[in-house]
């Protein structure tokens, strides 16, 4: 899913600064599970708003608001409140915000950070696996990540920084073709390491990307 | 042929040392200390290295080749991606530089622009095969290159890196994508050194083992602290700490380790870090 937080306040509060009425929008899916957007935070920021002496119009919680055409019917059941609103305060993933300024032209404003594609290690834990790079190689890795898990995303081997096995980067982690080779070698097999792995195929990235399967 | 490549083919011990391009345009200073370089075959030209940004090393590298030195120009794959690293291959065989020392480069969190956005498109083995294809007359497109650059491509390895057996499969596919000679991080343990030595001398590619002159036990101990990959033993720092004349002692100490390095390896790279007048004592 993808990982968010919450802006800091002032970073909010300067992003509604001339604003008067708000109306709230949050998501069901990931934001909530990273409890940056879900029932609970639309709730403390709509008292939060009222405090800093604002009108909150209305609030709704999209199922998924990275689903465009869901968060279009949304908004049209909330119609009055939305319009009576100056502008939407979406706490959702970038991806979400979107969502909602594609479909309508009242100002959105953006509560949260996107972080990155994340696993749950559990409630409230999450880790980066996968940076969607769009040219897995993960059958060669031993099923590990060096691009997105080595903090260098080196594809041949370990770099000169590596150090008992830690990462360079950050001594507290492992380095992630450490993790490779043993694993590789508890599995017997040379995987990545029978070949010089070729540069990455970026060009499989379509920036923007779209997959059209309809 | 560079001349680094000769001494190497002709099996003699070489000398190499480092200058770090200043931060700012004024290079005064590291022409200056490249004339202090005596005894020394090729200067490496640092390339923002330590993540900290200053003149590019190609800049300063082609200045030295026109002063008359040789250089070993390091590129790093930290701060470009494959178009400009072969744009500044092409640019440095242009101004006559053939010694490359091809890195993928610290990270651009401990350096001075921990913002950076950190490239890495290739890594070292790649950065190393592109450079042998550009040798041979073709970009990374397959397209044909109008002048052929001459390289002599260089890598880095990191003896003492744990666990040893994934550090060496690196430094051996190093080997198999180009790379003709290695520069090591600075080594202290003469018996890790050997231990190394003994497994990368049937590769048969020439190692020239760095040697970072010590200054003080607080020095030895920053390194340990901060720099990864290098280890100086309790044992040293306990000998710049009873020294009278840490300064001397730190000298005495490289001296060892250039007759290691006469014993083991095919010659030494210097790291005298601002005591360049040092280096002929050093290589006594
Ligand atoms: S190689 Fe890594 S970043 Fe690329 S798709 Fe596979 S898991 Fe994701
Ligand atoms: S130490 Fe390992 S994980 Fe960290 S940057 Fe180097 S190769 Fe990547």
């Amino acid at each position: 899913m993808i990982i968010s937080e919450q802006k800091n306040p002032a970073e909010i509060l300067a992003a509604i600064d001339g604003l008067q009425r708000l109306f709230l929008v949050g998501c069901a899916a990931c934001a909530t599970a990273c409890k940056a957007g879900g029932e609970e935070e639309v709730f403390r920021l709509q008292e939060w708003l009222q405090e800093q002496g604002r009108e909150v119009t209305g609030s709704m919680i999209v199922d998924e608001a990275c689903h465009i055409l869901r968060a279009a019917r949304d908004l049209r059941q909330h119609r009055a409140a939305v319009d009576s609103a100056e502008a939407l305060l979406v706490l959702a993933c970038g991806s979400g915000i979107q969502s909602l300024s594609a479909n309508t032209d009242l100002r959105v404003i953006g509560g949260l950070n996107s972080l990155f594609l994340g696993n749950v290690r559990r409630v409230g834990q999450y880790e980066e696996k996968c940076s969607l790079c769009g040219d897995c190689i993960l059958n060669e890795t031993a099923g590990i990540c060096p691009v997105t898990t080595c903090a260098k995303g080196l594809l041949n081997g370990p770099c000169g920084g590596m150090e008992q096995g830690r990462c360079e980067a950050d001594r507290e982690l492992d380095c992630a073709w450490n993790l490779i080779f043993e694993r590789l070698k508890r599995q017997g097999r040379k995987g990545v390491f029978a070949r010089p792995v070729p540069p990455k195929n970026w060009g499989k990235v379509r920036k923007p990307g779209k997959l059209n399967l309809r | 042929m560079s001349l680094l490549q000769q001494q190497l083919a002709a099996g003699s011990f070489v000398v190499t040392a480092e200058i770090a391009p200043p931060k700012g345009c004024d290079v005064g200073e590291a022409l200056a200390k490249a004339q202090q370089l005596s005894g020394v075959t090729a200067i490496n030209v640092t390339d923002n290295q330590g993540a900290n940004m200053r003149l590019s090393p190609l800049a300063l590298a082609g200045m030295l080749v026109r002063e008359g030195f040789e250089p070993i120009l390091q590129l790093t794959c930290r701060d470009r991606n494959r178009m400009a690293l072969q744009a500044d291959l092409l640019g440095a065989a242009a101004l006559g530089i053939e010694n490359l020392l091809l890195l993928s480069g610290d990270h651009a969190r401990f350096g001075d622009h921990p913002q950076a956005r950190a490239v890495f498109d290739l890594d070292s083995v790649q950065l190393l095969q592109v450079a042998d294809g550009l040798a041979r007359g073709s970009d990374m497109a397959g397209k044909a290159l109008r002048g052929t650059p001459r390289f002599f491509a260089g890598a880095a390895v990191t003896p003492e890196a744990e666990p040893f057996e994934l550090m060496f499969q690196k430094f051996d596919k190093k080997i198999k994508n180009g790379a003709r000679f290695f520069q090591t991080q600075a080594v202290f343990d003469t018996y890790r050194l050997k231990t190394f030595m003994a497994a990368a001398r049937p590769l048969g590619v020439p190692v020239l083992l760095g040697v970072l002159l010590l200054k003080s036990a607080r020095m030895a101990r920053f390194l340990n602290d901060h720099i990864p990959g290098v280890r100086v033993p309790e044992r040293l720092i306990a000998r710049l700490e009873g020294a009278a004349d840490p300064r001397a002692e730190g000298v005495a100490i490289a001296r060892e380790l250039v007759a290691a390095a006469r014993a083991e390896c095919q010659g030494v790279h210097l790291m005298t870090l601002g005591g360049e007048e040092l280096i002929p004592e050093i290589l006594g």
